[in-house]
């Protein structure tokens, strides 16, 4: 694939009653932001079990980005509490490991923060573009699928 | 030493404090000695204590106590940490276990022994806590110790009812921390293709899962079909992925025994990562596993203001 053509393929978690909420925000405020992430919604931050990011990247997805409610702001009073740490430990994990740190991403983005969701997914999509396209850890016949 | 655990391991039983003794006992083949079940005080006698006896008996203490069983246990430093953490998580009551503490010099790497001894024909292997030996040929202990006693922090028993012997030193935080600073100075290509390597060598015979106190889910995420994490077969993504999720389920749980490392038919290095999400735990949330009971594993539990600057 020529390099100039290729744009990233980037998996949103976006917590339902936050960062999903910025999001909708950002698109009814007409921000633009790069159309690189392909979004999904979970109940709670808390929800992404790691092995989602792993899976994800192993299935071709070229960076990956979770995001939910500020600490103190969780919908389920501490979801993102846990979440917060079990993030720290993927990233600790795959830090250890050498995998490429861009291609994992965490935010909190609050409900009304429509600028920041704008912000964040513009700064994710520029640290993807800059590692380019996945080539470690990369399952082939899974990415022709995709 | 071994006659004072004999003593107390008869004594439990005759009286009825425990239904089971958990020990070692003379194993099957060279250079290894296996889990024993005594239920009778006169068995005792085949209870034995070498730098052989590695393997952490903390998974069968949980099995045997969920059986309705009271156990008693010959516990090392690594295996009476196991028991901590398995109290951490609420898996068994203390009162069903009572811990005979033994403080352990460390244990051999059965691995390094048949590569210095080659095969073994019939002649008498002898291991004690100053040399091991084969007929006529001899080695010291201290040379071939497992890597991960060589970074031991807890020698004796943090948990035990009754100690036999002499309490032993473990070495300090930096020494502990020196495998996974060593890998970490390396750079990040560097890591990753030693990783793929050695992670890319696994043949999935689920050892390390089998002989790790920790790993007891009664499914594995590796096993489950619904959802299907991880496909069938030797692909070196899957077993990237199978390494990284059992990884990551022991950050915060490891005690570090090195138990999955002793296992591994493939030799495939753990100490140094274990070690290093030891350490980042010990950094982040001053935690060591399976010190407190009362206090659950850091992923089970949080602080308001956890550090977080990686996240946006």
């Amino acid at each position: 694939m020529d390099e100039k053509e290729w744009k990233p393929k980037i998996l949103a978690f976006l917590c339902n009653w936050c960062s999903y909420a910025g999001a909708d925000l950002a698109g009814v405020s007409r921000f633009q932001y790069p159309p690189n992430i392909r979004v999904v919604r979970v109940p709670c931050s808390a929800r992404v079990n790691p092995m989602f990011v792993l899976k994800a990247l192993q299935s071709g997805i070229d960076g990956v980005l979770v995001s939910g409610c500020h600490p103190g702001d969780c919908h389920y009073i501490t979801g993102n509490y846990y979440a917060r740490r079990k993030f720290t430990a993927l990233k600790e994990l795959l830090d250890f490991v050498g995998y490429d740190d861009k291609r994992v991403n965490f935010s909190w983005v609050s409900a009304a923060e429509g600028g920041k969701f704008q912000k964040v997914v513009t700064e994710v999509t520029n640290r993807v573009k800059s590692v380019g396209p996945i080539k470690n850890f990369v399952k082939k016949d899974f990415q022709e699928q995709i | 030493m071994i006659e004072k655990i004999r003593e107390i391991a008869k004594n439990w039983l005759a009286e009825g404090k425990v239904d089971v003794v958990i020990g070692f006992g003379e194993g099957t083949t060279p250079f290894s000695a296996k889990p024993i079940f005594i239920t009778k005080p006169d068995d005792v006698e085949k209870l034995i204590w070498n730098p052989l006896c590695r393997l952490n008996l903390a998974g069968y203490v949980r099995r045997e106590i969920l059986a309705g069983r009271k156990v008693g246990v010959v516990a090392k430093g690594c295996d009476s940490r196991s028991i901590g953490l398995l109290l951490a998580e609420k898996q068994f009551d203390r009162k069903d276990v009572s811990i005979i503490g033994v403080p352990c010099q460390g244990m051999v790497d059965r691995k390094t022994l048949m590569k210095k001894f080659g095969n073994v024909n019939g002649e008498k292997v002898s291991a004690d806590w100053n040399s091991i030996s084969v007929g006529d040929k001899s080695i010291s202990t201290e040379e071939v110790l497992s890597n991960a006693c060589r970074i031991c922090r807890y020698p004796t028993p943090v948990h035990y009812d009754e100690l036999v012997g002499e309490k032993i030193e473990g070495v300090s935080i930096e020494e502990h921390d020196k495998p996974a600073v060593e890998m970490l100075e390396k750079n990040r290509e560097d890591r990753w293709k030693f990783y793929t390597e050695h992670f890319g060598r696994c043949i999935r015979c689920y050892a390390c899962r089998q002989a790790c106190p920790t790993c007891y889910c009664d499914e594995c995420f590796v096993d489950s079909n619904d959802p299907k994490w991880l496909e069938k077969g030797q692909h070196p993504t899957d077993l990237m992925l199978w390494n990284l999720g059992r990884i990551y389920h022991q950050v915060g749980r490891c005690v570090e025994c090195g138990s999955c490392e002793s296992v591994c038919p493939m030799d495939i290095p753990f100490t140094e990562i274990l070690a290093g999400m030891s350490k980042r735990v010990r950094e982040l949330y001053d935690y060591e596993s399976g010190i407190a009971v009362d206090e659950p594993p850091p992923l089970q539990t949080f602080k308001t203001d956890d550090p977080q600057e990686f996240i946006m």
